[in-house]
């Protein structure tokens, strides 16, 4: 009995300290720490490093959050959700924001109520073959094994797929990537599917990388970006342009490196200095300092710098920037304008 | 007739020095023969099994001594290997203490998580061995609790002492009501421990005679499914001495209440109660409320643990025989005195083997957490681990080592309950 | 109660709920009823102010709806565009299946290994123990995990079996056993294939009777018939000749290497292998444990006086120590049977498609519907559950010792 009764206090003063509800914004200032729903384990976008520190490119989305609103980007705490309960760690407020690669649907905008505030990255699933085996198209894999990590849209995507060219085939759905390798590798499976980004992080860590060829085909668009709930737009504008600033930042060429300085200095370029808040009021506006969008910028550096620190082509990684480049250089990636 | 020594010269005046057995009755030829060639199948079984394990060993020897113990990822080991079958150890070397305290335990504390475990074994001792350690030990024993916790999650020392302190107020209104009936002092113990725990819920506590404080999250590793263990056992033990007398009741709501409660919680796996504390159990709770995982992971498995164990005690109070319960009834106790003086002790005792069956279960199915995202240490080998830059696709080494790890301890924990048994034994067969 | 000693009845005053026995219980079941619709309207008020909260309702209206993924071992005819429904019931027959394949494995292998423990073979006894206590001393989950690893690294890939000079060859020709699952001939049915069926079904009739004739007799004139071998007469001889008789009327489709994979014949795939072996062989160290303990139960005396009435060992063992033995091992058994069919949930660590798999994994996944999709687990599981225990106390009550 003893325990029993003392752990049931330990809970009541937990419920209590969360039971200051209100908006997003005010519970994550009281409790002066952001909750940010990342994966379990996916190398480039969130996994704990070897002294146990997350780190990838969702991550760094999470720590400019942080950093905006808390002017802290290690005021985070990092809850790893799994593909089925991410979504209700985000519903029931467990987390404030769920970075977590999740491919922006319509049924989750709109039948789970969830807010997606924007695309960081746009994916899509591909397939892994080995070399030996000869196939050089997705139409080649009728009658083929394949092997999918589930708990995304990847399955669906499979199907319909397979259905649309009116092939046939054998789905192996395994639960974790590691184990889905291992199948793969000891031929298990003719093929691996996931988004194209998984393909090249995993082949990244073969033996022989070489032995092994990513298929053309690009079978469905898998749009990712954090989201929030559904009910505080208030929140979702501060995630929503949290990550603008970032993308904003590359293309005007504000990095981590010059960043307090721009701020300090000054700038000729008055949108530079709305989101630098030098000039105007946008964070007063959005309900936070007017030196987030600096936090946010110094915390993680900018879009790009994310990118090449985390998914780019000088890591094990080594994706290009393809549709995720700026605009300007014939991307998608494309702030809409601070004013 | 006594002359016949002298007639017959052949018979022998001393005995023969006794002979000994012949070369193939005696010694190891014998126990060889008797074990490995006593007929024909025996002859065939035995040569059939020297032949697997011979296959067994041919394939893992190598591999276990060509390990590779130093390198910083799989490459280094590969490299170190060059081609040669041979397992990768250095992924334990470095990454032991994730193993065992999770990535996130500050690793400058490891100590602490260490004296807890090691001061378990003190606590533990008086309860596990009454006839050999003093009986003085079990204070030791019920400080254990608020010990541990202080060391696991640190922070203020006034909060485990507060916790106690709530005890030892329900505990003295309980002597001072208990006069009047066992109901009323119980029930007045708990309201005052409750309501002391509540009113210093508002003191201050925070930074006071602090050390560094440990949030649940943090939390990994071979540690959590110790700590997962211990708490559930040692939690689900009362709730199930309740369940078990609930279900013998003779009042029909409490009985029916008690068996809904345990079939159903025996009838699901455990995968799905934790899919509950991890998916559900929120919708459950007031709006904004919420609290760790670790926690609602603690209230589901010890649901869990406390039907099995309910289960396991209610076999002990029917093995009781009969007169007990009439003895006890016609020495004028009323009930809470008859269990608390005469059943529950005959019956829990009688219990013990079948509870530390139910613990070591529970041990071995503290290894499901990870599928809901917990990082214990199946979890850690199949998140951080697994799925790093320098590790991914070492798999066995990781394995072998979770396997040895449970191994150790529920083996352990067996031998002691069977040790337990030969003890309780008092048919001298 | 009316006796003429009783005491003129006492009114009744409000302390006597507690105070006085004959009300107390009555008083303390009341607070419990109440305490627990509190607890309930208290779930069930959070439950709906969530819900509405979050602008989510409790509906079952997804399980009309098409599933969208493909499910590899399907006992029913399903595809992408059938219901979530649908793919909820593959679900509970795939957990069947594999629940029955383990309890089956798990029976066999247990009292093998039983057995085994208690052998004269020295060698034979430690492997047995060796097995029993590596596998009940580590996680279920971890076994699981090892299997499906083993099975996908010691098995050749079917592409081992292609080429001129193959490194694998499918046993006897017909048999190919590779890592994505063991292909095995499935029989075609022709014309005339019914009548084989009936013969064969007519001679198990015929067996039972030949063997009660059999008992009869012994009992009656102390004639004993040998049983063994005309028992497989009975039971083969005859489909044997009908079918040579009718023209083998039954064919066999021969699995072979056609594109990517083996086509034809019956798959068991490697995920179903897998769990089943490690289901089974988990168990099976359990189950070891229970005839263990149920022969040594039966105690020597027995043996010495079957002896001493002239039986041979194997009657002994049929006649006197089983029918003992198989009491006390009967109930913990089923129990073990139980727990393997809720161990069976784990199988999504090997992908094996079961109604955890599929109403508790992609659905809940795709849908979102986590209250519907859990609830309908746990019902599942625990109709299975009830209806086993519901076999065991029926079993418990026949077996029960008559006792006068």
């Amino acid at each position: 009995m003893r325990k029993t009764v003392f752990l049931g206090t330990v809970a009541v003063a937990g419920m209590a300290a969360g039971m200051a509800a209100a908006t997003t914004l005010e519970d994550v200032k009281a409790r002066g720490s952001l909750n940010c729903g990342v994966n379990t384990g996916l190398v480039g976008f969130a996994s704990p490093n070897a002294n146990g520190e997350w780190e990838g490119f969702d991550v760094g989305v999470c720590r400019a959050v942080a950093a905006a609103v808390l002017g802290d980007p290690t005021a985070i705490q990092f809850v790893p959700t799994t593909g089925k309960t991410r979504f209700t760690a985000l519903a029931s407020g467990e987390i404030d924001v769920l970075a977590r690669n999740t491919t922006w649907t319509f049924s989750r905008d709109t039948d789970l109520k969830f807010e997606f505030v924007g695309i960081n990255y746009y994916d899509g699933q591909g397939f892994m073959v080995p070399k030996e085996l000869g196939v050089t198209s997705a139409k080649e894999l009728g009658g083929a094994t394949i092997c999918i990590q589930t708990g995304t849209t990847t399955e669906l995507n499979l199907a319909d797929y397979f259905r649309k060219n009116n092939m046939d085939y054998e789905p192996v759905p395994i639960e974790t990537d590691n184990e889905a390798q291992q199948q793969y590798l000891a031929g298990a499976c003719d093929a691996y599917t996931t988004d194209a980004s998984g393909l090249a992080a995993v082949r990244a860590t073969f033996e022989n990388p070489s032995d092994h060829v990513i298929l053309p085909e690009i079978v469905s668009k898998e749009p990712l970006g954090p989201l929030v709930r559904h009910g505080d737009s208030e929140w979702g504008d501060i995630v929503r342009w949290t990550l603008n600033a970032l993308v904003a930042a590359e293309e005007l060429n504000i990095s981590s490196a010059n960043v307090k300085e721009l701020a300090e200095a000054g700038t000729d370029n008055p949108e530079m200095n709305r989101l630098l808040g030098t000039e105007g009021n946008l964070g007063e506006m959005i309900g936070l300092e007017s030196d987030w969008a600096v936090n946010a910028i110094a915390a993680a550096g900018n879009y790009g710098e994310l990118f090449e620190k985390n998914i780019g082509e000088n890591t094990p990684i080594g994706l290009a920037r393809g549709l995720n480049a700026q605009w300007t250089e014939g991307g998608l990636i494309y702030s809409p304008p601070f004013r | 007739m006594s002359d016949t020594h002298a007639q017959f010269a052949f018979v022998r005046s001393k005995m023969l020095p006794e002979a000994p057995p012949p070369a193939s009755e005696r010694g190891a030829a014998k126990w060889v023969r008797q074990n490995f060639f006593s007929s024909t199948i025996n002859t065939v079984m035995t040569i059939f099994v020297f032949v697997v394990v011979i296959q067994i060993a041919l394939t893992v020897v190598p591999w276990l001594a060509n390990g590779v113990w130093s390198g910083s990822s799989l490459s280094d080991c590969r490299e170190a290997l060059a081609g040669e079958t041979g397992a990768c150890f250095a992924v334990l070397s470095e990454r032991w203490n994730q193993l065992l305290f999770g990535f996130q335990y500050p690793s400058e504390l490891y100590w602490r998580p260490l004296a807890a475990f090691l001061l378990l074994f003190v606590a533990i001792a008086p309860v596990l061995f009454q006839k050999y350690v003093p009986s003085k030990m079990l204070i030791f024993t019920a400080l254990y609790p608020f010990i541990a916790f202080f060391l696991i999650w640190g922070g203020s020392l006034l909060t485990p002492v507060l916790a106690l302190a709530g005890f030892v107020v329900g505990y003295f209104v309980y002597t001072k009501l208990v006069a009047q009936s066992f109901a009323l002092g119980f029930f007045g113990g708990l309201f005052a421990a409750l309501a002391f725990w509540i009113l210093s819920g508002y003191l201050p506590v925070e930074g006071i005679l602090a050390i560094e404080p440990v949030e649940s999250r943090e939390i990994g590793g071979f540690m959590l499914n110790l700590i997962l263990g211990t708490v559930c056992v040692s939690l689900s033990i009362p709730f199930g001495i309740a369940l078990a007398l609930g279900r013998q009741s003779s009042m029909p709501i409490i009985k029916w209440i008690c068996v809904v409660f345990i079939e159903f919680i025996r009838g699901v796996p455990l995968i799905t109660l934790l899919f509950v504390a991890n998916v559900v159990l929120a919708y459950f709770l007031p709006p904004g409320t919420n609290f760790d995982l670790i926690l609602r992971v603690i209230i589901m498995i010890t649901m869990f643990a406390s039907a099995y164990i309910a289960e396991v005690i209610r076999g002990g109070l029917a093995a009781l025989p009969r007169g007990q319960y009439e003895a006890a009834n016609s020495l004028g106790l009323d009930y809470a005195q008859s269990m608390r003086l005469i059943i529950l002790p005959q019956a829990l005792k009688i219990s013990i083997p079948g509870i530390v069956n139910v613990a070591v279960g529970l041990f071995k199915d503290t290894t499901l957490v990870s599928v809901i995202s917990m990082f214990d240490l199946v979890g850690m080998i199949r998140g951080p681990i697994s799925s790093s830059q320098e590790w991914n696709g070492v798999y066995w080494e990781l394995f072998l080592a979770a396997g040895l790890l449970f191994f150790v301890t529920c083996y352990g924990i067996s031998q002691y309950s069977q040790w337990l048994e030969r003890e309780l034994r008092t048919d001298h067969r | 109660m009316t006796t003429l000693s009783d005491p003129p009845r006492e009114s009744f005053r409000l302390s006597m709920l507690l105070n006085d026995t004959r009300y107390r219980s009555y008083t303390l079941q009341f607070i419990a009823l109440v305490l627990l619709l509190l607890l309930f309207g208290y779930l069930a008020s959070n439950l709906v102010t969530n819900l509405a909260d979050q602008g989510q309702n409790i509906s079952y209206k997804f399980l009309g709806e098409p599933a969208g993924y493909d499910i590899n071992q399907r006992p029913i005819p399903y595809d992408s565009q059938s219901t979530h429904m649908r793919a909820a019931i593959v679900g509970v027959l795939n957990t069947l299946i594999v629940s029955v394949l383990g309890c089956i494995t798990a029976t066999i292998l247990g009292v093998l290994a039983g057995v085994a423990r208690l052998s004269p073979n020295w060698l034979l006894r430690k492997l047995m123990s060796v097995y029993v206590e590596i596998f009940r001393n580590i996680p279920v989950f971890i076994w699981i995990l090892i299997i499906f690893a083993i099975m996908a690294a010691a098995m050749p890939a079917p592409r081992a079996f292609r080429g001129e000079d193959p490194e694998a060859s499918p046993l006897f020709g017909i048999i190919a056993l590779t890592n994505r699952g063991v292909y095995i001939p499935k029989p075609i049915l022709e014309n005339g294939s019914g009548i084989v069926f009936a013969v064969f079904l007519l001679s198990i009739v015929g067996v039972f009777f030949y063997r009660r004739y059999a008992r009869n007799l012994l009992f009656n004139t102390g004639k004993l018939l040998p049983t063994f071998w005309p028992t497989l007469g009975i039971l083969f001889l005859p489909a044997l000749l009908v079918y040579f008789a009718l023209g083998m009327p039954i064919g066999w489709e021969i699995p072979e290497l056609k594109g990517f994979n083996f086509q034809g014949g019956v798959q068991i795939r490697g995920s179903l292998i897998a769990l089943w072996l490690a289901l089974g062989i988990y168990t099976g160290a359990f189950v070891a444990e229970n005839v263990r303990a149920g022969i040594q139960a039966v105690s020597a005396g027995q043996t010495e006086a079957a002896a001493a009435l002239g039986l041979r060992p194997r009657r002994i063992m049929n006649l006197v120590i089983l029918p003992q033995a198989l009491r006390v091992i009967i109930p913990p058994l089923i129990s073990q049977y139980l727990n393997l069919t809720k161990n069976s949930s784990l199988a999504i660590a090997v992908g094996y498609m079961d109604i955890t798999g599929t109403l508790g994994g992609i659905t809940l996944n795709q849908t979102g519907r986590a209250i519907e999709a859990i609830l309908l687990l746990m019902l599942f599981y625990l109709a299975i559950s009830l209806g086993i225990s519901a076999i065991m106390n029926a079993y418990n009550n026949a077996m029960k010792l008559k006792e006068r």
